[in-house]
């Protein structure tokens, strides 16, 4: 008989968790054994301990870069599945302006950077000017994966169904909201996976190229101070977090889609063979 | 003649790549048959449904509906069960019902009814995920009923599945049939099938699609599973393959 074994113990948290672990054994013998010094290369363990001293200095920082991450991102899937609705209610507005949506996306993000940074200080001044910009260049990095999934799930709808509700006279509305939409579901979803890690990727970014300090600067500002003043341990330590809120963003995005197509999409449904 | 719930005067289609999918067909179908249209792949038997049904525009002719028929009293039934993956066996029978702008609760009664009707009654929760090939089609068919409707147009519903469940499914369907008394049209490409359950059969032959037989089953309903081994049964499954072969000579398989 075959007992279960608790989740936690499966090889699928075990096997990576055990590589991760011998990997940061392995890096700090090595920085140990070879005296390479902490501002080339900081040991797993002084990365840590910097963590825990300037948590009070990072943390608000991390805290602010999620602020601009989470409202672009909202933005994303707000516009994202509007101009995807609008592009399948006629196939004119979609041919017209796609192509400009995937020259937006195509644009690399750090060279208009600069550019939307200086504009939106003509119309936004003061302290508010750095985050509007930020979120626009987050935006624009998040935007196209959720507007390009949703148009093609909006129109992958089963074509019998689409006979079947012209069958029935049902209004467009009808159609969108009770074919359209769930059929689109998975693929929206999938958009949504890609373009949360985007958006944040795209605020850290930004953050960079305005590289402005003040009260609400974020924690890319804190990983180009410290290479500045080369406290290596402490950009290691900031750079961990980005990454962990970026696991993080992408893990709860996979939950959410789990639970929303846990009843009828392959992806999310448990198989029993 | 005059009791045609459906007639097609001189229908012809012509797909958008040039295929001529019928050319000058002609069909009347009295009110209460059960007429099926047996032919080989491609003959535009499943073109004559889709037309009847308003799927689609024809390029000439004419379809008329007889003077009690409602072309909104129909309904439709596809090869595959069609149904909603993200919604329950409960909500996808509802939703002709929900397109008419009823509320759950006004149509809970006609779901229930129609449900029973094709036995899968403890079913209503499950997702089409769960269900087997033969239930998805049950489900199907009770979507197709709910609208009460005159005119069923059914397009190979059983063709992909076993055949142990398509004869189930088959006289399950006669049954339907005998209380309600719809028109049925019901397009296959299974002979045995057409035989068993019309009382026509219409059979087509392809490029053009046209009519090349047209037989009157006369056995009385209700008929039982030993209909199938009878001579009478041998002998009109024979015909229309006759018809068939005789139709598709120098054909290319």
């Amino acid at each position: 008989m075959k007992v279960a074994t608790p989740r936690w113990l499966s090889p699928e948290i075990l096997a990576p968790l055990g590589v991760g672990l011998l990997a940061l054994s392995l890096w700090e013998i090595a920085v140990r054994v070879s005296g390479i010094p902490p501002y080339l290369l900081p040991g797993p363990i002084l990365v840590l301990q910097t963590l825990v001293q300037e948590w009070g200095s990072l943390f608000p920082a991390l805290l602010i870069t999620l602020q601009i991450t989470l409202v672009a991102f909202l933005a994303a899937i707000a516009s994202g599945l509007l101009i995807a609705i609008l592009f399948t209610q006629s196939k004119w507005i979609e041919r017209s302006f796609f192509p400009y949506a995937v020259i937006l996306q195509t644009t690399p993000i750090v060279a208009i950077a600069p550019l939307i940074i200086i504009w939106v200080r003509q119309i936004v001044p003061g302290d508010n000017s750095t985050f509007v910009s930020l979120v626009i260049c987050a935006w624009i990095v998040a935007f196209f994966p959720i507007l390009s999934n949703t148009t093609l799930g909006l129109n992958s709808a089963d074509h019998n169904l689409v006979n079947l509700f012209q069958l029935y006279h049902a209004s467009r509305w009808q159609a969108l909201l009770y074919l359209r939409l769930p059929s689109a579901m998975p693929y929206f979803l999938g958009g949504l996976r890609i373009s949360g890690g985007l958006a944040l990727i795209g605020a850290v970014v930004a953050e960079f190229v305005a590289g402005t300090g003040g009260t609400r600067s974020g924690i890319a500002y804190q990983i180009l101070i410290s290479s500045f003043n080369l406290q290596i341990p402490r950009m290691f330590a900031a750079l961990l977090m980005t990454t962990v809120l970026g696991v993080t963003i992408f893990a709860a995005l996979t939950l959410l889609s789990d639970y929303l197509l846990r009843y009828w999409h392959e992806s999310a449904v448990k198989q029993e063979n | 003649m005059t009791s045609a719930a459906i007639t097609l005067n001189h229908v012809r289609k012509v797909y958008a790549n040039g295929t001529t999918a019928l050319k000058d067909f002609n069909l009347a179908v009295e009110a209460g048959q059960f007429v099926s249209i047996v032919g080989p792949s491609g003959c535009g038997k499943s073109t004559v449904l889709r037309l009847i049904a308003g799927l689609g525009q024809m390029n000439s002719g004419q379809i008329h509906w007889g003077k009690e028929q409602d072309s909104r009293k129909l309904a439709f039934v596809f090869q595959e069960a069609s149904l909603m993956p993200w919604a329950t066996v409960q909500e996808n029978v509802r939703l002709p019902l929900k397109l008419a702008g009823l509320s759950t609760r006004a149509a809970a009664a006609a779901v229930a009814e129609a449900i029973a009707l094709v036995d899968l009654q403890g079913f209503e929760q499950a997702y089409p995920r769960e269900l087997s090939g033969g239930m998805k089609m049950r489900v199907s068919i009770a979507r197709a009923l709910i609208t009460q409707p005159e005119i069923l147009l059914m397009d190979e519903p059983f063709g992909a599945l076993d055949e142990m469940t398509r004869s189930r499914l088959n006289s399950d369907l006669l049954d339907l049939w005998l209380q309600k008394r719809w028109t049925v049209v019901f397009v296959t490409h299974n002979i045995y099938e057409a035989v068993y359950l019309s009382n026509r059969v219409v059979v087509m032959a392809a490029r053009p699609g046209r009519v090349v037989a047209d037989l009157a089953i006369d056995s009385a309903y209700p008929r039982s599973e030993s209909f199938r081994t009878e001579p009478l049964y041998n002998q009109y499954c024979r015909q229309i393959s006759q018809a068939l072969a005789g139709a598709s000579q120098g054909e290319p398989l």
